[in-house]
């Protein structure tokens, strides 16, 4: 299964141009009716709210829950959260969380077992019941392009591959999704290098682009599905003229020319295969702690594993999926103990697997430059500056 | 996924720490069919799940047989079950061995400690067939004479047309008369004929890297060399991400691989 | 001696050695053989021949007090046996026993010796094919050493 992707390193995202025909304007504030018709509808709408200092996903009932007037500056093991001068819903990039806390969730049951005389019985197959999917199916309000890019291939891992995880196909079936293209970027942004945006493609059912121009604080719209075009006509809305279109389109270009970090995708699977001796490898080995918090936030790690459970009685059993990194220690234990000791090892499997194994597992790099690692590393490490270093210099295959 | 139940029908003993168990379904008939080379998720209740290759025969339907090492915690509980207590299976997962492309010509089992429990299938394959395939020859080391498996199914093996079954042991006392010395040193007695033979080893990784070297200097395309891997396995079903190994997932594309696709990776350290 | 002229150059550790080197060999040849359970040398004996198996096992050993020898390597027929003789002090390290009836072909160390002594390109060729066989069993013995097979 080697496949042939290579993405070049690309400063602006490739789109085909959009018809204001295909379009309609909002105001602003019909935001709120946007989410009233869609809690009507028996959403459990989960959108951006700011808590704990940072813009993370929870479930709203209104406008006002959003980060309304907020922004985020983030670098390398730094984010703090700024007031704007203007009042954007979503002028932020992302936060710690993705959206995959509500399609793979941290942690679920999987099933429920009680002894019998001399075996047992499973009681409860939660990844079939509703137990462990939501009680009313999810909208995700203010999914970036990244994002959205990333839940994409979550769904080829998760259910598009010779097996389908029942409990992610149970959530993700019947998820509404409203995605926000980016007007700005943070300085840990690097989507337009990894082809995932600031402009949303494909997979929303509707997009969103805040304009606050000269024509007012409002909304371009585009339904990308039935189900999307029905929702917006519950909504006030107005005909999109060239001029909005253009306005939107001016705004994600410049989100993705204020980038300054990025990846260069060419030939970096074979590059990194072919450099496992590499020594930048000891470098970014002396800062990383190995705290797992990349694994964390990146949206797209599906690592996971599984616990067995019982009562002090002993009658009653059940196993529980958590997730997992492969930067713990006993990631990769087999009796005798684990493969990868060093945490030099541990960096080299993630960044590996991340950039160049997954393209050949699942068709597409596994990272969508949404920059959370950079951000939320205390130490800083920058990925995109590890895949550069890794480039110089002859190949280190194995001294 | 959920394990069904099984139950212990026969527990044997083959050395002081290693156990064959043969399961049948609590309820029903399920077919409990597999190839050889995949593995069961077996389930302990309460304790945990552990991948154990299955190593009966496959034409014999309706059971499962597993040869069990208790190396610790988990596998000890496993065997240290009895006749009658049930035991949670799911599966059979996993890419087998190349039973198809062996077809005609001459199979070499090379086996090392448990190794030769994931390669018994393929043996029973060959003999219950055995004119769908040429000569059979099966080295198999181990650490000391008691630690061998299957001891008298293989005089049994050896006795076949065809066949040649060959054992050393890494040190011997008085009171064995078989060879003494890795496995590898087997072959200058092993009659083969290299370019019509297909390869298929199993057991430690380092035994499997020095046997590979052997056999490509006998002749053996990487092509026709089979290895079976092992690593940590949560899921089985290619999610939980523990099994990879490079970009393979073992629990799908593996265990067992063509040495070609391995051979970039065996020598990475902590790969 | 024409037998054993024919066996020593055909066998495949004096593959390649000049004719007249294999004369030189087959001069220090002798027909031997050694009843089940003999001992062919103990540990600690003047080492001053090697063996060219022909038929039947030979097992090395290496004997403990209050324990049987742990046999730690066989060999059999077409194989060499013992390389003490090369090196000084010219003292077996192991002991090395017959396991069943074995016939081989006794070279006389000590007479190689004094020729390799004197012969130095004769000298250098054994010394090539005994290092060979030196790191097999070096490599062997490595193998069985780390004990692959244990469950650690």
């Amino acid at each position: 299964m080697v496949a042939e992707t290579v993405m070049a390193a690309r400063a602006t995202p490739r789109k085909a141009a959009v018809s204001p025909v295909d379009c309609v304007v909002l105001a602003a504030n019909e935001l709120q009716t946007l989410i009233a018709v869609l809690l009507r509808q028996q959403y459990e709408v989960v959108g951006p709210t700011i808590r704990d200092g940072a813009i993370v996903y929870s479930s709203i009932e209104s406008a006002h829950n959003l980060p309304q007037g907020w922004t985020d500056e983030q670098s390398p093991a730094s984010y703090r959260l700024k007031a704007r001068p203007d009042d954007a819903y979503f002028g932020y990039a992302v936060g710690p969380q993705s959206w995959k806390r509500y399609l793979h969730p941290a942690e679920v049951r999987l099933w429920s077992a009680e002894r019998t005389v001399s075996s047992f019985r499973i009681l409860n197959n939660d990844s079939l019941n509703s137990a462990s999917t939501c009680n009313r199916p999810l909208a995700f309000l203010g999914v970036k392009a990244c994002e959205l890019a990333a839940i994409r291939i979550q769904d080829r891992v998760l259910m598009e591959d010779r097996y389908e995880d029942p409990i992610y196909q149970a959530r993700r079936s019947g998820t509404f999704l409203v995605a926000v293209q980016c007007t700005q970027s943070a300085s840990t942004c690097f989507c337009a290098s990894m082809s995932t945006g600031p402009g949303v493609s494909d997979g929303a059912d509707i997009v969103l682009t805040e304009l606050n121009g000269r024509c007012g604080h409002r909304f371009l719209a585009r339904a990308r599905s039935d189900h999307g075009a029905k929702l917006l006509y519950e909504l006030r809305t107005t005909p999109a003229t060239q001029s909005d279109v253009d306005e939107a389109e001016a705004l994600v270009q410049s989100a993705a020319e204020a980038q300054t970090r990025s990846i260069n995708m060419t030939g970096l699977r074979d590059l990194l295969y072919q450099n496992f001796e590499h020594p930048r490898w000891e470098v970014v080995t002396a800062r990383c702690l190995t705290c797992v918090n990349c694994t964390m936030v990146c949206p797209t790690c599906f690592c996971t594993t599984v616990e067995d459970v019982s009562d002090v009685s002993g009658v009653h059993a059940e196993r529980w999926r958590k997730w997992d990194s492969c930067f713990t220690q006993t990631f990769s234990y087999i009796h005798g103990g684990s493969i990868r000791t060093s945490s030099k090892a541990r960096y080299r499997q993630w960044l590996t697997h991340k950039l160049a194994a997954w393209q050949d597992q699942f068709g597409s790099p596994g990272c969508v430059g949404c920059g959370r690692c950079i951000t939320w590393c205390p130490a800083g490490i920058d990925i995109t500056e590890e895949a550069a270093a890794l480039r110089e210099g002859e190949n280190h295959g194995n001294t | 996924m959920v394990p069904q139940a099984y139950v212990i029908r026969n527990v044997a003993k083959e050395t002081p720490d290693t156990f064959t168990l043969k399961l049948t379904p609590e309820s029903g008939s399920d077919g409990s069919t597999f190839q050889p080379g995949q593995f069961s998720m077996l389930w302990v209740f309460g304790v945990g799940e552990l991948p154990i290759s299955i190593s009966g025969d496959p034409s014999e339907k309706g059971q499962l047989v597993y040869t069990v090492r208790s190396v610790g915690q988990a596998t000890n509980a496993l065997v240290t079950h009895a006749v009658g207590d049930g035991v949670g299976v799911r599966g059979p997962f996993g890419t087998g061995w190349p039973i198809e492309a062996a077809r005609g010509r001459d199979v070499i089992i090379v086996a090392g400690g448990i190794g030769l429990a994931p390669l018994r299938p393929v043996i029973y394959e060959v003999l219950n067939h055995r004119r769908d395939y040429g000569r059979l020859v099966v080295l198999y080391g181990a650490r000391s004479p008691r630690d061998l498996l299957y001891r008298k199914e293989m005089t049994a093996w050896s006795r076949q047309r065809e066949t040649q079954v060959l054992v050393t042991v890494d040190y011997g006392g008085m009171s064995w008369h078989g060879h003494v010395g890795v496995v590898t040193t087997l072959f200058k007695y092993a009659r083969l004929k290299p370019t019509r033979s297909v390869a298929m080893v199993c057991g430690p990784e380092i035994m499997m890297r020095f046997v590979t070297r052997e056999l490509e200097s006998h002749g053996l395309s990487r092509n026709d060399i089979y290895l079976s891997m092992e690593r940590n396995m949560k899921c089985a079903v290619g999610f939980c991400g523990h099994c990879q190994y490079g970009p393979h997932f073992i629990c799908k594309e593996g265990p067992v691989f063509p040495y070609e696709r391995l051979k970039p990776l065996l020598d990475k350290y902590e790969l | 001696m024409e037998t054993l002229e024919r066996i020593i150059s055909e066998h495949p550790f004096f593959a390649d050695l000049d004719r007249a080197f294999t004369a030189l060999m087959v001069g220090c040849a002798s027909n031997v053989r050694f009843k089940k359970g003999d001992y062919i040398f103990r540990e600690g004996d003047p080492a001053d021949t090697f063996y060219l198996i022909r038929e039947g096992q030979v097992s090395v050993e290496v004997f403990a007090p209050q324990h049987e020898p742990i046999i730690v390597a066989t060999l059999e027929e077409g194989e060499i046996l013992g390389w003490s003789w090369l090196l000084a002090p010219y003292q077996w390290k192991h002991q090395a026993r017959a396991r069943d009836n074995v016939r081989a072909i006794a070279l006389d160390g000590k007479c190689l010796r004094n020729k390799c002594d004197q012969n130095h390109d004769l000298g250098y060729e054994i010394l090539k094919r005994f290092a060979r066989i030196i790191e097999q069993r070096l490599e062997s013995t490595r193998l069985q050493l780390i004990d692959v097979y244990a469950a650690r």
